[in-house]
């Protein structure tokens, strides 16, 4: 599921600069492994740390970077849900909606985030500030319903909690 | 942030080998608290006292199953790992990629004591002459990134990884890979795939990964409840390991159980392999708002739907086994009387439809047409052969028929849920008489 593009804000792909920092991380992560190829995912995630989300140009600039084929870098971002390859909101919103967050009501929580922010799944709020996204199970089965916005796991979250939980987030 | 349900006071280090040492206030054990109650004694004792043939066969002996949910023999898994004087080094990887739907428990251990993991990792290296360690861990699971970089650290610094460990003459070291996404992970040779960089589509087997794994090496891939239990099988023995569960089951040693769902109190609990489900829902504080049990689901979302009469059965592999379900991860899923047994199945099945690498054709395009189907039945509109049609996909995606166990999985729930519930599923037809599908749905159309 990707999110809705707002087209005012699609980023120039062949004006992608690498950032220095970012470089010399990437080459830090295939230290790691005994082929470059293992530190593409976490390439990706550097990229998408900085940038919000993976811009076009950053395929073929981690690819130079690592030495691999600009082909196998769009395979991996394109397999990867948590790679974004469009722009998202500053907050991504991952709401849990397997089965246990199922069997306590998550789809209560997702329709009152979604009323409060006035968008759908997979959907970015016109300021840029929260992205909606479906997660599989995110194992806070306990907890539920969960949700994880950026690095916060919250559980359980009731629906009117929700304009409190958001305002967190600015 | 899982939580652990018992006090410190009922968590003993004898009977209680994965949690004893955590913090009722659930603060993560550190690298010194976990030294002083007799961390990495176990691996002193293995690189004084065990060759790495003796290690596998204690833990062959000791029949420690994998708690990631196959149930399979890590002491086995490990004694068909190619390894020798003569053979290159592989490697073992910790399948920290919890994402079964129902499963909380590799959070807590991560989270809370990731020095044991760690402690049993270097085990695993030692028993299968691996030169380097990896954990998969899922890239949701922030916090206990956190916890498992500061433990590498911190076991480092002090001799137990890296070059040398503690001047044995062996070098192993562990690093943390993050990933992002995708419940296929999980499955061992998608994993294998995953951390190589590529796109995580499982591989054909054989060869299987003790043989040709992660970049053509020797690989071993456990479970981090599985590795947890390591080091207290290599300081305390096979047999300890099989008396922890008593009578209660053949497979020795403790589990970690758990519940979610509608009950009181959802959480997680260490008992003796076997315990019975009743046991567990009991110390889960029952139904909760006057509701009463209708069914659960043993381990995770790839496992069968059970009925209340089979919570006297002792939870291990085997006797769930023996029911058509299987015990999964053990972290119970509990449902209540006033759901819909179709909805819920077609939740768990959009998961699955969803999560699918599709790699084979019976998982890409049968796990979405039956959530087509089941989401007719779910809204009254069903087809008078939707039913059969749904057992015969069940059927059509079990094992042998893809390259790994996702398919199968998804139609565990799928076969079972009809087999307990049909009435309900017929209830979703809504012209019973009526002529079934003439013709198979085009697929395109799904």
């Amino acid at each position: 599921m990707n999110p809705t593009v707002d087209s005012s804000s699609t980023i120039a792909s062949d004006a992608f600069v690498l950032d220095p920092a970012d470089r010399e991380a990437m080459l830090e992560e295939r230290s790691h492994y005994p082929y470059p190829q293992a530190a593409s995912i976490e390439a990706l995630k550097i990229v998408q740390r900085r940038h919000g989300h993976v811009p076009d140009g950053a395929i073929p600039a981690i690819a130079e970077t690592l030495g691999l084929k600009v082909a196998d870098v769009e395979g991996v971002a394109t397999f990867y849900s948590l790679i974004f390859r469009q722009p998202v909101g500053r907050h991504v919103i991952l709401i849990c909606d397997s089965s246990s967050c199922f069997l306590t009501d998550y789809e209560a929580l997702r329709d009152a985030i979604g009323e409060h922010l006035g968008i759908g799944m997979g959907q970015t709020t016109a300021d840029g500030r929260f992205t909606l996204l479906p997660v599989c199970c995110l194992g806070a089965c306990d907890r539920g319903p969960a949700i994880l916005i950026g690095e916060d796991l919250h559980g359980p979250v009731t629906p009117d909690q929700v304009p409190r939980l958001l305002e967190g987030y600015a | 942030m899982s939580r652990i349900l018992q006090s410190a006071s009922e968590r003993q280090a004898d009977t209680h080998p994965l949690t004893w040492r955590l913090h009722d206030d659930e603060s993560p054990v550190l690298f010194d608290e976990y030294r002083d109650k007799g961390g990495y004694a176990a691996v002193t004792k293995a690189l004084t006292e065990h060759t790495y043939e003796s290690l596998t066969e204690e833990v062959k002996t000791a029949n420690l199953r994998g708690r990631g949910g196959a149930g399979f023999s890590a002491g086995m898994k490990w004694s068909l790992t190619v390894k020798g004087e003569d053979k290159p080094r592989g490697y073992v990887v910790c399948n920290a990629d919890e994402m079964e739907p129902g499963t909380f428990k590799d959070r807590l251990l991560m989270e809370q004591q990731p020095h044991l993991l760690i402690e049993g990792m270097i085990l695993a290296g030692f028993a299968n002459r691996s030169k380097q360690g990896y954990i998969f861990l899922r890239g949701e699971y922030h916090l206990a990134a956190a916890a498992i970089q500061r433990a590498l650290a911190d076991a480092r610094a002090d001799g137990w990884l890296g070059a040398n460990v503690r001047d044995s003459g062996w070098d192993f070291d562990i690093a943390l890979h993050t990933g992002a996404g995708r419940y296929i992970c999980g499955e061992e040779t998608a994993l294998i795939n995953s951390l190589e960089g590529k796109r995580a589509n499982p591989r054909s087997k054989p060869p299987f990964p003790g043989q040709s794994g992660a970049w053509g090496l020797p690989t071993v891939v456990n479970n981090v409840e599985t590795l947890c239990n390591v080091p207290g099988i290599v300081n305390h023995g096979a047999d300890w390991f099989q008396a922890l569960s008593g009578d209660l089951s053949d497979d020795g040693g403790t589990k970690l159980y758990g519940v979610s769902g509608k009950v009181n109190k959802p959480g997680l609990w260490e008992l003796p392999m076997g315990t019975t489900g009743r046991e567990i829902l009991d110390r889960a504080g029952g139904m909760r708002d006057g509701l009463t049990l209708k069914s659960w689901l043993p381990g995770g979302g790839s496992t069968g739907f059970l009925l209340p009469e089979h919570l006297d059965l002792a939870l291990d592999f085997d006797t769930i086994g023996n029911t058509g379900s299987r015990m999964g991860t053990g972290l119970l899923t509990v449902v209540a009387d006033n759901q819909s047994m179709v909805s819920l199945t077609r939740n768990l099945e959009e998961f699955f439809a969803r999560e699918s690498c599709g790699w084979c054709t019976p998982c890409r395009d049968g796990l979405p047409w039956s959530v087509k189907l089941l989401r007719a039945l779910e809204a009254g509109e069903g087809e008078a052969g939707d039913i059969a049609l749904l057992e015969q996909m069940a059927s059509d995606l079990g094992p042998g028929k893809t390259f790994c166990a996702h398919a199968p999985g998804a139609a565990m729930p799928l076969a079972s849920a009809i087999h307990y519930f049909r009435g309900e599923f017929e209830r979703g037809v809504a012209h019973p008489q009526g002529k079934a599908h003439a013709d198979p749905i085009p697929v395109g159309s799904v």
